[in-house]
This record gives structure tokens, sequence and C-alpha cells, in this order.
């Protein structure tokens, strides 16, 4: 075996506690609402599903590199990291505690295809509820830290709370849209976008495509410990901006002109080509040092 | 969804430490929650499945577990997705590992 890959410890792979036990300093780990305080979802109990104790989702403090901070890890492969009542309720009672006790930050462990569709309005309210919270937080100074890497990406209301965060940390393995390509293909037609093409998938949702778009602060390995020095590398050196009218000027002119450059383009493949990307077709064997270095040095 | 509930005579297990969670509620596996129960000398599990009719299955599989191990005093909740009993044997035994203090 490979010495550097059996090193290694898969954000990928890894259940959302063994994501928190790898990024916290060892021991601070204090779970707020453990699977024995917190309660199964009545709803999923209406419809006959088996829930799960901590309703999909672990809300804890802890420490990184000693500075103290909040973490919320959404656990994928419980109903896809779906956003249903009380998970939504964890979520932003922990947000809204961030932004009282003011914490170094919040590191916001996404893995979720959005709202829960078995609980129907009460998961689209928490959604907005975990909206109006994370901007709450980050006014009142805590910076809210979305680290995407699990197998079900960052899609839905999730994918609009993933960029309201201060920042986001994505791994190639890492994906970051609204609609899901299902939901593409379902409502628009496999013309459209073909789901079941993962190549095309990755291109236009990825790591890569949104490190590459400016969408993403930091691409890192898929490896818990390169997520940990991620984020202890971006809050070393950030400062959360107060908001102001002309932050959301600038950012909406930023949108507005890159909808004008790329929104007519089909395929990650001509968007590279249009940033300047001398073999855009290379870009997906590239390695995250290999692409870091090549965004660095592409036309601003 | 099935529940069942099930009742073990099995050999006090040693000192515990805090209630342990194992697993996840996902395709093909569980979640297992070992708290301290009220008999030192039994062990009560309660399980929720989203496969139905395997009572005997789990019957079976759970009673070699409690035979096996010294699991007496312990409230164990299940929460299952279709896990395999091979799956299931595995997951408790953990869980009894990581109860017990000495998880991996």
């Amino acid at each position: 075996m490979i010495a550097s890959l059996s090193a290694r410890h898969s954000w990928f792979e890894a259940t959302a506690r063994a994501r928190l036990a790898g990024l916290l300093d060892p021991g601070s780990f204090a779970e707020i609402l453990p699977p024995v305080a917190s309660q199964p979802s009545p709803h999923l109990a209406r419809l006959d599903l088996p829930g799960a104790f901590d309703d999909g989702v672990v809300v804890c403090h802890g420490e990184l590199e000693k500075m103290p901070i909040f973490a919320i890890a959404q656990e994928g492969q419980f109903m896809g990291g779906a956003v249903g009542e009380i998970h939504g309720a964890k979520i932003v009672g922990m947000l809204r505690r961030a932004a009282q006790e003011k914490p170094a930050a919040v590191l916001f462990l996404i893995d979720s295809g959005g709202v829960r569709l078995h609980e129907a309005n009460a998961g689209l309210i928490a959604i907005s509820e975990i909206m109006r919270a994370v901007l709450d937080t980050r006014a009142a100074g805590v910076p809210v830290i979305a680290l995407v890497g699990g197998s079900c990406g960052a899609f839905g209301g999730m994918g609009i709370v993933a960029k309201l965060c201060s920042a986001i940390i994505i791994s190639e393995e890492g994906r970051l849209a609204l609609s899901g390509p299902e939901v593409i293909e379902t409502v628009a037609g496999v013309e459209e976008f073909d789901s079941k093409d993962r190549a095309l998938v990755w291109r236009v949702t990825g790591g890569k495509h949104r490190y590459l778009m400016g969408d993403c602060a930091q691409l890192v390995d898929d490896d818990i410990a390169a997520f940990r020095a991620g984020a202890a590398d971006f809050l070393a050196g950030w400062q959360e901006p107060a908001p102001t009218p002309a932050l959301l000027r600038t950012a909406q002119q930023s949108l507005e002109n890159r909808l004008a450059a790329y929104g007519e383009m089909r395929d990650g493949l001509e968007v590279w080509a249009a940033l300047g990307i001398a073999d855009p077709s290379a870009v997906p064997l590239l390695d995250r040092d290999e692409l870091v270095s090549l965004k660095e040095g592409l036309p601003t | 969804m099935e529940t069942l509930e099930f009742r073990f005579d099995s050999k006090p297990a040693s000192h515990a430490a805090d209630p342990a969670l194992c697993g996840v509620v996902g395709s093909g596996n569980l979640e297992i929650l070992v708290k301290p129960g009220i008999e030192p000398g039994a062990c009560a599990i309660c399980i929720k499945t989203s496969a139905r009719g395997f009572g005997e299955t789990w019957q079976a599989v759970l009673g070699s577990f409690a035979a096996s191990h010294a699991a007496g005093g312990t409230l164990i909740a299940i929460n299952d997705m279709g896990a395999t009993p091979a799956v299931v044997t595995l997951r408790l035994a953990q869980a009894l590992a990581e109860y017990q203090g000495g998880a991996q």
C-alpha cells in the first residue's frame, strides 16, 4: 500500500461524526443535544420511516488550533443529509448561540441535497431560518465557514446556505449548485442536462469548477486533515467584514458580469477555455496542487 | 416500519462509560445506541426497522449476541435501514466496545 494514501482519511467516505473527530483538536469535541437527549423526527415516524436519534446532524462546540469554535455537521448517509424540522432547529439554535457567544468561527460541514421533502413546509421553513441565522451570525462578526466534500454535496436550499457563508472550502469530490442534476433532467429533459453523465456533473458542479470560478476560497484534498488545515489557515487571515450595501452591489455586479460572460455555455470545458486555460480537457485529471497553481496563473 | 422489542439474559457488562452511538441510518446500515438499563443480568433491545417481517431473524441474531457477549445491564436502541445480519452483529460488538470505553 502507498504510505501517503494509507495515512489519508477520506472526508468523502467518513461519517459526520468521524469528520468532526478529525477536524477538531483531539478531546475538544463537546456535543450539544447528543443522541440520547435528541429525538428522531416525528414526521418520518408518521410516514412509517425509521428516523435517526440525532435527526442527521451533529452540533457541538470544540477547538480548532486552540481557538474556540462551534461546528455543525450534516450526515449525508441519512436521507441524503436533507433538512427536516428538528435537523434545521438544531442548526439554527447553534448559529443563534454563536451570534451571542461569539466563538472564533462556526464550521458548517454541509453534506445535503436540501429540504427533506417528507417534512414539506417544516423543512422549507427550517432552510429559510438557517439562511437568516447564517447572515445574523456573520453580522455579529462571527465567520461561518462551509466545508463541502461529502457524497451529497451542497444542493437545493443548502446550496444557497453555502453561498451565504463567509467562505467555502471544497474538495474535488465536493459539489455545489442549486438544482441537483436529477432535478434538472426531470424538469428540462435529458437534452438539457444528462444526470447520468457523471463527468459532466462534476465539470459543472464539482469542486474544481467551483474553485476555478472563484466560488470557493480554497480547494483541498479529500482528506480530513486537509480540511482542518484549510479551515485553520483561512481563519488566521480572515476578518469578518461588516455587511454594507456597497459590498452587496459589488457582488451583484460580479454576478451580472459572470452571467453575461458564461451564461450561454453548456459545459465546464467551455467555461475553462473562456477563463484562459490553454488545455481545458486536462483539468479533470490535474491533482489539487496542479489545479491551484493553474488558477493562480490565470489572467484576472 | 416495524417496531420490535426483545429482552435477553446476558452476563453483566463491565463498567460503562457514556452512552455510545455506532453507525448511521443509511441504506443497508443501522445505528445502535447503547445506554444503561435497569436489570444487571439482562439486555433490553428496541428496534425500529424499515424492513418488515424479519422478527425471527432479529431474535436469532440478537440472542446469539447476548449469549456470546457480556451485555447485561444495557438498554439498546436500534434504528435500522435494512442492515444484513452480519452488519448487525459487527455493529453490536462495536457499539458495546465503545460503551465500555474500549473504542478504537
